[in-house]
């Protein structure tokens, strides 16, 4: 088919070493995960069972992009790459922070080390990179760049920028998935309309870049896969966001609930 | 809360229904463009060769804002359920204002000034073109009576 996307990196070791330094953050960060619950279960604490099954699903959403059969495809199909950009850079890190890592490995860890962790995450570099509007910048700033630049084709041919770029999607995309929906304690918290701002542009930034490789398919990619790429990253982004948007209107429903009244009015206006 | 006086609080609600009806009908008008006129009917077209730049950022825009809209809208409306404040009448005038404006938004400045896409793709779609403003004047109408109607709190209905 295409040339340049059966060079040597595709077939030789090149691949297999991106394959394997791609697997392995992810298998170390499981690993931490399952000892996290097994501790909590030594202290007999509880864990909701739902966060962990979200956590695997995530897990394994991730996985299956950067390793195996579905990371050959996507590196010659452009309709497979998109899928895996939606898994890796969209599902995986909302499911993953629905299933409350840090909250996880806080109650799992020793008093100290925990208030050690949480001394990290006030410090102004974490506040930095949990901020939406930079998180978005990372996240829909590096696909524009991704994809209207030459950067799309040179992937396919240096490892090191495939392992980087795929590195990127995941880490850009749970930490934009996490600067919008505080599910973990979040010190450098922003306002429930501030975020749905940041949000909305955020999705707009990604359907039109959806609609932008329709009409101009990155470089080494033919017409109609770019189309139906294109396509492919406007609807099922579309849905992802969709969750993103439910869960943020949702936390916010919770917490401008009628206080004053909470002694009967909230039981009244339930017979309604 | 203890600063609210009913009557604030009332006033408050009045607008929160006017808010939440415009956002779920723009959400709404939005959605039926969508599955009606791009899936179903396949009149519209995902992508048009002659979309000018600013009508691609236009587009993806209030394609974002009216998903976001549709849900905001529907929580605030569950708001107003659970305080006891539902205004059915004021809350339809909002979703007529919220469909029409976003219609007439979409059937002249997108379809037509940005060309993103045409309503469907013959010869005659100055007649598409009429229907479908008209039918957002309409709405903004209607929407508008009912809106000054329930200015003063009488639109109040069970919710």
């Amino acid at each position: 088919m295409n040339g340049q996307h059966h060079s040597a990196m595709v077939t030789g070791e090149g691949f297999l070493m991106a394959q394997v330094l791609l697997t392995l953050p992810f298998i170390i960060i499981l690993a931490v995960y399952c000892t996290a619950l097994y501790t909590l279960k030594k202290k007999q604490q509880n864990w909701p069972l739902h966060r962990s099954i979200m956590f695997f699903t995530g897990v394994l959403c991730a996985l299956v992009t950067v390793v195996g059969p579905f990371a050959h495809w996507a590196h010659s199909n452009f309709i497979i790459h998109m899928a895996g950009h939606l898994l890796l850079g969209m599902l995986a890190p909302l499911l993953m922070v629905l299933a409350a890592p840090l909250t996880l490995f806080l109650k799992a860890l020793p008093v100290d080390s925990a208030k050690k962790i949480t001394f990290i995450l006030r410090s102004r570099p974490a506040g930095l990179l949990t901020h939406p509007v930079i998180t978005s910048l990372l996240n829909v700033g590096g696909l524009w760049i991704l994809y209207t630049t030459s950067l799309y084709s040179m992937m396919h041919e240096y490892v090191g920028l495939h392992i980087i770029i795929h590195f990127h999607v995941f880490v850009a995309g749970y930490l934009f998935t996490a600067s919008l929906l505080y599910i973990d304690p979040t010190s450098h918290r922003k306002s429930y309309l501030y975020r749905s701002i940041i949000l909305i542009l955020a999705l707009a930034g990604h359907g039109i870049l959806s609609k932008y490789i329709y009409g101009h398919p990155p470089e080494g990619v033919p017409v109609s896969q770019a189309e139906a790429g294109g396509m492919l990253m406007y609807y099922g982004g579309d849905a992802i966001d969709l969750m993103i948007v439910f869960f943020l209107c949702l936390h916010w429903f919770r917490a401008t609930r009628p206080r004053s009244s909470r002694s009967g009015g909230v039981e009244t206006c339930q017979t309604v | 809360m203890a600063a609210h006086t009913p009557s604030a609080e009332g006033a408050t609600y009045l607008s929160r229904n006017l808010w939440s009806g415009f956002l779920f009908g723009i959400g709404l008008v939005a959605f039926l463009d969508e599955t009606v006129f791009h899936q179903l009917l396949h009149w519209h077209h995902f992508y048009d060769k002659s979309t000018t730049n600013v009508g691609l950022v236009s587009d993806g825009f209030f394609h974002a804002l009216s998903w976001f809209a549709t849900i905001g809208g529907l929580f605030l409306f569950a708001d107003l359920r659970r305080r006891n404040a539902v205004a059915m009448k004021r809350w339809w005038g909002g979703i007529l204002l919220g469909a029409g404006a976003f219609q007439l938004y979409d059937g002249i400045i997108q379809h037509k000034l940005m060309r993103i896409h045409q309503i469907r793709y013959v010869d005659n779609v100055i007649v598409y073109d009429i229907i479908w403003n008209l039918i957002a004047l309409l709405m903004i109408i209607i929407g508008v009576v009912l809106v000054r109607r329930t200015r003063h709190g009488n639109g109040r209905g069970r919710g």
